[in-house]
């Protein structure tokens, strides 16, 4: 049996009303010291947080949506996106900020961290972890 | 393989409980917990859809949270089933792993 | 707590990383190095403005092996391995190296 474990951070909040989405992105990047297999999904609000061209120079707290870019350097590949959720709140892919990942089996070529998934995959994606951190 | 979600808001405030129910699989658990368990009365605005969604997954509220709201099991929706602290632990230790809605 | 620079003052947390990002200059970054008891060469400052340009791009201090994997990725890997930047900055290329930078603690170390 591997030791490797499926991590799913669930993000359910948008960014900047309550202190959740910094944490968990926090956690996340704590978490990855311990190579293991994270992923990070984005339904309800959560989808807020990956929306492009925030600044938050009006209010005073840290934009942290640039940290998303970073992920790819931590091994986290893989940002799911639910689309239901994205188009409840009249979004599209095209408003989500551009993140990637290098794929070292591939000539370390950038490839898209984002998937936009249907909240049936979602469903089959949280089924799929061994543990889920909600967020 | 199946989950245990657990749900602590009021599905009068949030979109927790009906975002769980969306992504819940046959054979999953939910149980409602703290004001979660306001998802469990029955004559609620809600109470159908609940009442849909229970022909596939198990609906729990926790007993101590319900009392301590002022109801009882006969207030709930026909689906829903109270459970005690150990009847969470007993939850818990039937699925292969607890997934939390906030 | 504070280091003094020219007759200012820049408060600093218990671990010497400063409090206020805005006050870092390249002459603070020198009073900090001479308290960790390292001397500021063009090796090193090729390091420190490397971390300052990644705070600024994705606003965090990487953890030392994000951090390490990243400099080989930009300065390649005669540079980014570990036994050239611990030899820089012997008591950890991050912590060590974001203090000075002026940055926090990196996300990711304990």
């Amino acid at each position: 049996m591997s030791d490797v474990k499926k991590f799913l951070y669930l993000n359910r909040r948008a960014p900047y009303g309550t202190i959740y989405a910094l944490e968990s992105l926090e956690v996340v990047l704590i978490g990855a010291a311990f190579e293991q297999d994270v992923a990070l999904a984005f339904v309800d609000d959560g989808v807020f947080q990956l929306t492009k061209g925030q600044n938050t120079d009006g209010i005073g707290v840290k934009n942290f949506s640039p940290t998303f870019r970073a992920l790819g350097d931590y091994d986290v590949q893989k940002l799911y996106v639910e689309r239901e959720s994205l188009e409840e709140r009249g979004l599209s892919e095209d408003d989500l900020m551009e993140v990637v990942y290098e794929d070292e089996d591939d000539d370390w070529e950038e490839k898209p961290a984002i998937r936009v998934i249907s909240r049936a995959e979602m469903a089959d994606v949280m089924a799929d972890a061994d543990v889920v951190l909600s967020f | 393989m199946s989950t245990l979600h657990t749900v602590n808001k009021s599905p009068f405030t949030t979109q927790a409980l009906v975002s769980c129910l969306n992504h819940a699989k046959p054979g999953d658990a939910i149980l409602m917990i703290e004001d979660g368990v306001y998802g469990g009365l029955g004559g609620t605005g809600l109470t159908e859809i609940i009442a849909e969604f229970g022909k596939n997954v198990s609906l729990y509220v926790l007993s101590p949270d319900l009392a301590a709201r002022g109801f009882d099991a006969g207030r709930l929706i026909g689906e829903v089933e109270g459970v005690d602290y150990d009847g969470f632990v007993d939850l818990v230790t039937k699925h292969d792993r607890t997934q939390a809605w906030l | 707590m504070a280091y003094e620079v020219n007759g200012t003052t820049v408060e600093h947390d218990e671990e010497g990383y400063i409090t206020n990002l805005s006050e870092w200059t390249p002459e603070l970054a020198e009073v900090i190095a001479k308290a960790e008891d390292i001397e500021m060469d063009d090796e090193r400052w090729e390091v420190v403005n490397f971390l300052r340009e990644y705070y600024d791009e994705y606003q965090i201090a990487p953890a030392v092996r994000v951090l390490i994997k990243a400099v080989k990725k930009t300065m390649g890997p005669e540079k980014g391995n570990n036994k050239y930047m611990y030899e820089l900055f012997p008591y950890g290329p991050a912590k060590q190296a974001c203090k000075i930078a002026g940055l926090p603690k990196p996300t990711g170390c304990v």
